[in-house]
């Protein structure tokens, strides 16, 4: 069962949803809501599962409803139409007080803007969370220390907010969201107020401390590069329509329709996929034995490599061509170990671009193999070339805007 | 060519004036005793007390919320000139008015600034009631003022209050209107009732404009000691006051500058505390 569940949710804001909502249902897009009603269409009829564990991406433009969608998981914003199930319960039918135990308890949130109490030190503000359910100072102040420490501000605890850097800023906010121990972490734009360098910084501390902690993200973000960066998966939200959610590789390699793929036209593909989507399964494995009998195995396999393995795991990579013309020569080794090149091996989860300069040195596909030693594929230089080369050969689709970048 | 509007609404006026001091006369008695405890004390306190031991009090006071001992200094040294102009026993009896007024001013205004905070239902009620408040000459409410409590220091705390109250809802009002929006976001996420938002979050951070508020209520209450002295407050405004019917303006002034001395000895204060609370908020979010 999925943790989260959003069923057929919209939201009208203005001055009458009802209204509203029965034109929306009849066909009335936004823009024609916005201009024959003044009122405007947030969400319409979004309906998102997320799994527990997950990093959850909400990707869209400024204005596509992506704040207003994370607000309803939290009910800081209830909806016009729709239901939200978190553990397949209806939490709009929470009374205030079952409420409020909800979100000291499942939820807590980092916020675009850092939402930090200005009047409060940094560890006040960590410690906040657990001081509004009641917790003792003393206990409170300690789980609030470990978290300042943890997201590395330590010597910081009796700064105020305005004394630290946005990027220290962000850390206090993230800290104060994951000192509550709720298993479910909204952040909305959580990253975007901070420079390149930082910003980058915090991801790969996201993400190690999800890895660490497991608990389930949904996270916020206008940014494309971030989103494939760091999601286990991507909804692409456009004008309160999700318009398509999947993978990253999904929503790279298949864009639903005209404003993803132009979302992801410029997109660094060799940095933003990984191996496993360019990788084959390999349909050959031959263990230390002769040449002949090697040949043998790869003709009937139809197999023009081989990955050959010994009793203590991956021992290189041979092709069909290489072992023929060794059994031509005169002198050359005859068993397979000795002729199989030791190509470097890469995790499935490698950005293709550390790959790259290996593929082409190797003269070998290379293997895919995993943290427990399994070989789960091959990489071809070939399939890497395809793969970059494939968004020259689209056209881009007229007519799209992409993200805004005409700062100058 | 007019309609005869004024006489009627005259009429109506007193009839319902008197009507709430038959029906309502003893209530309004009650709520006047109360009042006259608390200012009879108060007044007591300060008159009886060793002038010395005033004059340190207001060092003391001043230094804590400012934390400055020139300021402190100053500020005993203003008190000190009150002394010496001979007015020190009517400063004590302007002083304890003031202080109640000031007190009843912060009892109504502040809640009354939140709940307008909250509701756009509320301050649409409220503000042209504030609006009339401020522009309605005092000496129109002095009367069925007087009527009620009798002439003397209730009436005068009353006026003073109606007059005074006013900025200090609207300053409340505008500071908790003015925390970001993002910060009460933020409380409300972690699950914070009603109650904490505001004690914890809303008040702490609108405390420099509620400050402020509290200054200019104050500085009005101030304003008001003269016509005070009219309806029987003594103190300081009596001073002027006799100055003026005896056309001796040696003694207006005295009474004058005495008035201006204690003007800047509670400006400085609240405003020194105002803008320590203030050092943390100015560059936050
Ligand atoms: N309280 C509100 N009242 C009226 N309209 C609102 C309100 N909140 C949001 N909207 C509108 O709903 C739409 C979605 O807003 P939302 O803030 O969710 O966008 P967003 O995707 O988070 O944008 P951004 O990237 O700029 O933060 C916008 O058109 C916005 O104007
Ligand atoms: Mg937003």
């Amino acid at each position: 069962m999925a943790l989260i569940e959003l069923r057929h949710v919209t939201k009208i804001f203005g001055r009458a949803p009802r209204e509203g909502l029965a034109r929306v249902r009849a066909g009335v897009g936004k823009e024609q809501l916005l201009a024959e009603t003044g009122m405007v269409l947030g969400l319409h009829d979004v309906n998102l599962a997320i799994e527990p564990g997950e990093i959850f991406v909400v990707m869209g433009l400024s204005g596509s409803g992506k704040s207003t969608l994370i607000r309803h998981l939290n009910r800081l914003i209830d909806p016009t139409d729709g239901e939200v199930l978190v553990d397949g319960e209806d939490i709009l039918t929470f009374s205030a007080r079952a409420l409020e135990a909800f979100r000291r308890r499942r939820m807590s949130m980092v916020f675009q803007r850092f939402g930090l109490m200005p009047h409060r030190t940094v560890l006040a503000n960590v410690a906040y969370g657990l001081e509004v359910r009641g917790e003792a100072r003393r206990a409170r102040e300690r789980t609030a220390r470990d978290w300042v420490e943890r997201v590395g501000l330590a010597g910081y605890e009796d700064s105020y907010p305005h004394q630290l850097s946005g990027g220290m800023q962000q850390r206090v906010g993230l800290a104060r969201a994951l000192a509550t121990g709720a298993d479910i972490l909204l952040m909305d734009e959580a990253f975007s107020a901070l420079d390149p360098l930082i910003r980058s910084q915090m991801q790969d501390q996201l993400i190690a401390l999800q890895a660490e902690l497991n608990r389930t993200v949904v996270f916020i973000t206008h940014d494309l590069d971030e989103a494939l960066r760091i999601g286990t998966r991507i909804a692409i939200l456009k004008d309160g329509v999700v318009v398509q959610v999947g993978t990253p590789a999904e929503i790279l390699l298949a864009p639903a329709d005209d404003y993803v793929a132009a979302f992801v036209r410029d997109v660094n593909r060799a940095r933003a996929l990984t191996v496993e989507a360019v990788m084959k399964p390999p349909v050959c494995r031959l263990t230390d034995e002769t040449l002949d009998r090697a040949l043998a195995e790869m003709r009937r396999h139809g197999a023009a490599e081989a990955v050959v393995m010994a009793a203590d795991g991956y021992r290189g990579v041979v092709t069909a061509a290489k072992v023929e013309a060794a059994l031509q020569a005169k002198g050359a080794p005859r068993r397979l170990a000795e002729l199989a090149v030791a190509a470097p091996t890469f995790t499935p989860d490698t950005p293709i671009e550390r790959l790259v300069p290996a593929a082409l040195q190797a003269g070998v596909p290379l293997p895919v193999v995993d943290e427990a030693g399994n070989v789960k594929g091959l990489v071809t230089p070939e399939a890497v070339g395809k793969m970059l080369a494939e968004r020259e050969a689209e056209t881009a689709p007229a007519g799209i805007e992409t993200k805004p970048r005409d700062a100058a | 060519m007019f309609p005869d509007l004024g006489g009627p609404l005259r009429q109506a006026t007193n009839r319902l004036v008197e009507h709430i001091v038959v029906a309502y006369g003893d209530g309004f008695e009650a709520l006047a005793d109360t009042i006259l405890v608390v200012l009879v004390a108060i007044e007591r306190t300060l008159r009886e007390a060793h002038p010395a031991f005033v004059l340190a009090a207001i060092g003391l006071l001043a230094f804590l919320a400012a934390r400055r001992i020139v300021l402190a200094l100053t500020m005993v040294a203003c008190a000190y000139v009150i002394g010496a102009l001979g007015l020190w026993d009517q400063a004590m009896q302007t002083v304890a008015i003031m202080v109640v007024s000031v007190l009843l001013s912060i009892l109504i205004g502040i809640p009354l600034g939140i709940a307008s905070a909250r509701s756009n239902r509320v301050r649409a009620t409220i503000n042209p009631v504030l609006d009339l408040m401020q522009t309605i000459p005092s000496f129109v409410y002095l009367i069925p003022a007087a009527m009620l409590f009798g002439l003397g220091k209730v009436p005068a705390i009353l006026a003073t209050v109606i007059y005074a109250t006013p900025p200090l809802i609207r300053l409340t009002d505008l500071g908790i209107r003015e925390v970001d929006r993002e910060v009460v976001e933020a409380s409300r996420a972690f699950g914070a009732t009603r109650w904490q938002i505001l004690t914890g979050v809303q008040v702490p951070l609108a405390l420099p404009s509620i400050m402020q508020g509290i200054n200019q209520t104050m500085m009005m209450a101030l304003a008001m000691v003269v016509i005070a002295s009219m309806i029987g407050a003594r103190g300081v405004g009596e001073t002027v006051l006799l100055g003026l019917q005896r056309g001796d303006s040696g003694q207006g002034l005295l009474g004058g500058l005495a008035i201006v001395l204690l003007a800047i000895v509670f400006d400085r204060i609240t405003q020194a505390y105002g803008s320590r609370v203030q050092t943390h908020r100015a560059a936050g979010a």
